[in-house]
Order: C-alpha cells, then structure tokens, then sequence
C-alpha cells in the first residue's frame, strides 16, 4: 500500500502506470477535485487542514480494511491539502485486483471511509469570504 | 504530560494548535480534557465535536493517561 499526502498536483495515470502488480486484472482509480462553486458563491481558493500522523494512520487503517474485505492486491492513495484552486485535483484512489467486482468495491469503500474518518477539514474561498465546508462524523461514533 | 491538538474550527476558537497538560492523579476522561482547555467556550465549539486519542478515533468518555496525544477537531471533510 502506497499512502502520499503532499502540497502538489499528480498525475493520475503515471502515478497507476509506475506500479507493477502482478496478477491484477483490473484498476480502477477514484480522482476528488475541488468544486468551482459552492451554492452559487464562487470558490477561489480552498485550503485543505489536515492532521499528518493521524491521517497517515487513518488512511492505512482504512486501505488494509478494504484490502481484506474486497482482496485488493494494491492501493494507493494520494490526497493534497494547502491551498488549492478550482478545479485542481485533491485526492487519487487507485486499487488494483484480478477481477473488476472487487476493484470497483474497493475503490468506493476506500473513498466513502476517507470522507468519514480521514481528520482533512476544507475551508472554501469565495469573493464573500471563507466558509468551512460541513464534515462527516465516523458511522461508528455517530 | 498530556499533549493537546486542535483543529480546524476548534484551533481558531481556541485560538492555539497544541498545548501540554500535566496528568492529574485521578482517572480523567477525554471530557476532563476537555473542560480544562475549553472552559466557557465549549459551547461555542463545533457539535458534534470528534475527538481521537494517539491517532485514533475516540468519544469523550474515553480515558486519557500520561503520555497521550489527544486531539479534538469538527467532523471531516477530506476527498
């Protein structure tokens, strides 16, 4: 498992080209991108919070969970914070496994469980000023 | 010592991203923790408020002891 948390943008494709895993069948990869609107305010700038250990943490803890329940033969991760404009990319998730049933469930569980318990916090700025874009509690803490 | 992170909409209430707490010699909770650094203000803090103890998720009734990290944020908005 690869986990990347960085300032600059990737590259998609070269980033799941530059793995080798044998045995796979199918890739399947999930790109997050920064809205260019947010209910109708114009959104200049986003700036990605983020917790460094604990996100490292997470995000192992969530890619070896979907490693075991879908038979993923890699995972990679990929997720930007800073300062971002519209339409940049955020965040990659690309898995790989021998059949296609797997690879899409894994890819969606990784990106639904980022979104719920990776400590990432986006603050939204527009000409009217910045607003903190509402998060996600864990399901298991609600 | 106890090592305290904030985030997000709890670091600019709080106006701070990290302190140390001395343990107390009885059991604390993260809710103990919380009332220490909080005080007044915890009702301007974000509802609900996540909390995670050494990097991983908790609730304010989890025990903290001597040598944790805790760290108190709002819910997440990454991807």
């Amino acid at each position: 498992m690869i986990i990347r948390l960085q300032t600059s943008d990737f590259d998609p494709e070269r980033e799941a080209q530059a793995l080798d895993v044998k045995g796979a069948g199918a890739r399947v990869s999930f790109v997050g991108t920064v809205r260019d609107r947010a209910q109708d305010r114009r959104i200049e700038t986003l700036e990605i919070e983020h917790y460094p250990e604990m996100t490292r943490a997470e995000l192992t803890r969530i890619g070896s969970a979907a490693q075991t329940a879908h038979h993923l033969l890699e995972v990679l991760i990929i997720h930007r914070y800073g300062r971002l404009q519209g339409n940049e990319r955020i965040v990659l998730v690309t898995v790989w496994s021998a059949h296609r049933a797997e690879a899409f469930a894994g890819c969606q569980a990784i990106v639904d469980a980022l979104k719920t318990r990776a400590p990432f916090w986006k603050k939204e700025i527009s000409p009217e000023g910045a607003v903190w874009v509402p998060g996600h509690t864990p399901q298991d803490l609600r | 010592m106890i090592t305290v992170r904030c985030f997000a909409t709890v670091r600019e209430i709080l106006g701070y991203a990290m302190r140390e707490l001395p343990p107390s010699h009885e059991p604390q909770l993260a809710s103990d923790i919380l009332t220490v650094i909080a005080g007044e203000r915890a009702a301007d803090l974000p509802k609900p408020l996540l909390v995670a103890i050494n990097c991983e998720h908790a609730s304010l009734t989890s025990p903290v002891k001597d040598g944790d990290e805790i760290a108190f944020f709002p819910p997440v908005s990454g991807g």
